[in-house]
């Protein structure tokens, strides 16, 4: 099987009920995005699929070959860190660190959708978006359990880039 | 996981002809991968359907719009036409899952999504959705999510969709594509089977018929919502939900389609809640007549018992919103 990941081609020949994710960890040797649950219940495993965010353990890699995956090792180096990555340092926002690599992928699937004008469950006026208040900011989260309840830092990060970037 | 063959399905003619053989369609997958992971699901054969060209939404002749089978639920969703035509179906759709989840289960899936019953997804309890025959744990065990509608002796499970709740409520029509050519559209109201004594069974789809479509009709008149209860803010199955919409002339209610989630054993929609409505002036007479005529045939397990007077207070309150009625 073939694979198009943060922008480099990959072969691989995984058993056919392989995981995106575990191909991504096991195959690949791309350890950022991590298994939770497995279940598609705490976002963990979080990547972008032509830059739409999706649970990569609810996904199989056969069905992915003409897909453009990034994972979070996509998104920013050690020396060049993604402004979301740089934001979560700045305000803390986790405490182990284990669902951070899934929030950050999230956060940055999340804001492409309300730059879209994708309304969420408690948007008020379905014709209305973009403003990402703390409510929205919950709502639109709400797939990315952080076990260490880091939520009020994770927010702010995720607050202050968005802010930056409008 | 247990293996299985693999097949992409170029067309959907092709998707169908490697159905018939055994094969489960397989398109953004988020409940059927996880079923296999559990072995709830041992599927010979998966039919990828995802790369078919059934993403667009398009209007239909009749006011109306036609749902490929593969748009994602949070295209569905975001779509300007449903946010301005059919809010009811945006609201649920956002009210459902994650929008990691959103983005890949399709319309098509979701419709076929399995319940969340705890004895169906665990393969050491018995379960006669999971293996016909074989008892129900649900019935005497912990069945505070399970349902108080439809059920029967074999299986109290409920439906767990919130899309299908307001596509039932849309009066939706599912088409599909079969065998040898056939195309069928079928009324969401005659889609679901009642468990009976064959609770395995769920739709009328038949060996390899695939859904293409969902249509919509044209949108009906008034005002409309979906709420929604459960036990977090988000990211929760419904507890009990309601889809209505309510058209209101010369004071009395003139029209009225109200469907219902958590409560049933597929997404619930009783005439006689309606028949309880229309005609009469909005108020708490009507609204809990219509709540008497949903509730009737109600029957808890006991952990679920519950449901029963939360699914009136939850229409009448979502009554009240929509007519602009005071307690």
């Amino acid at each position: 099987m073939h694979f198009q990941i943060n922008g480099q081609h990959h072969e691989a020949d995984p058993d056919i009920r392989t995981t995106l994710l575990d191909l991504l960890r096991e195959h690949l040797g791309l350890t950022g995005s991590k298994k939770g649950c497995d279940h598609g219940q705490c976002g963990a495993c979080t990547v972008l699929v032509n830059g739409r965010r999706i649970n990569s353990c609810l996904a199989l890699a056969v069905m992915h070959q003409d897909d453009e995956i990034t994972t979070i090792e996509g998104l920013g180096t050690p020396d060049e860190l993604h402004p979301l990555q740089a934001a979560f340092v700045r305000h803390d926002g986790y405490q182990c660190g284990y669902c951070t690599p899934g929030q950050i992928c999230s956060a940055k699937g999340m804001m492409d959708e309300v730059e879209k004008g994708w309304p969420s469950y408690v948007t008020a006026e379905l014709d209305e978006t973009g403003e990402l208040t703390r409510d929205e900011v919950s709502e639109r989260m709400s797939g990315n359990i952080c076990r260490c309840a880091a939520y009020p830092n994770i927010v702010d990060a995720i607050q202050e880039v968005w802010e930056a970037r409008a | 996981m247990k293996s299985f063959a693999f097949a992409q399905a170029d067309t959907p003619e092709t998707a169908v002809a490697e159905g018939v053989a055994a094969g489960r369609f397989i398109a953004g997958g988020t409940n059927l991968i996880d079923l296999m992971k559990l072995q709830v699901e041992t599927p010979a054969k998966l039919v990828d359907i995802s790369r078919l060209d059934l993403s667009d939404i398009e209007e239909s002749e009749d006011g109306g719009l036609l749902i490929g089978a593969l748009v994602p639920n949070s295209d569905l969703a975001a779509d300007p036409r449903v946010r301005e035509r059919y809010p009811v179906l945006s609201r649920a759709l956002l009210a459902g899952a994650s929008g990691q989840l959103r983005n890949k289960a399709t319309t098509g899936g979701n419709l076929l999504q399995r319940t969340r019953c705890y004895y169906f997804y665990d393969v050491d309890a018995r379960c006669n959705k999971r293996v016909p025959g074989s008892g129900c744990d649900g019935r005497e065990g912990f069945n505070r999510i399970l349902a108080v509608l439809g059920t029967s002796e074999a299986c109290i499970a409920t439906h767990p969709s919130d899309m299908a709740v307001a596509m039932r409520a849309l009066d939706a029509v599912v088409v599909t594509l079969g065998h040898d050519g056939d195309r069928r559209r079928i009324p969401l109201s005659d889609f679901y089977r009642l468990p009976g004594d064959t609770p395995h069974l769920e739709t009328v789809l038949r060996p390899g018929e695939l859904i293409t479509h969902v249509a919509l009709p044209a949108p009906p008149a008034g005002r409309s919502t979906y709420r929604k209860v459960r036990d977090r803010a988000s990211y929760a199955f419904a507890l009990v939900s309601v889809a209505a919409t309510v058209a209101i002339e010369d004071g009395r209610i003139s029209a009225a389609q109200l469907a219902f989630g958590g409560l049933g054993s597929q997404p619930w929609r009783d005439p006689a809640v309606e028949a309880a409505l229309v005609g009469h002036a909005p108020g708490d007479a009507a609204f809990n007549a219509a709540a008497d005529a949903l509730l009737a045939e109600a029957k808890g397990f006991g952990h679920n018992d519950f449901k029963i007077p939360l699914a009136r207070r939850t229409l009448i309150a979502v009554l009240r919103e929509l007519t602009e009625t005071e307690a």
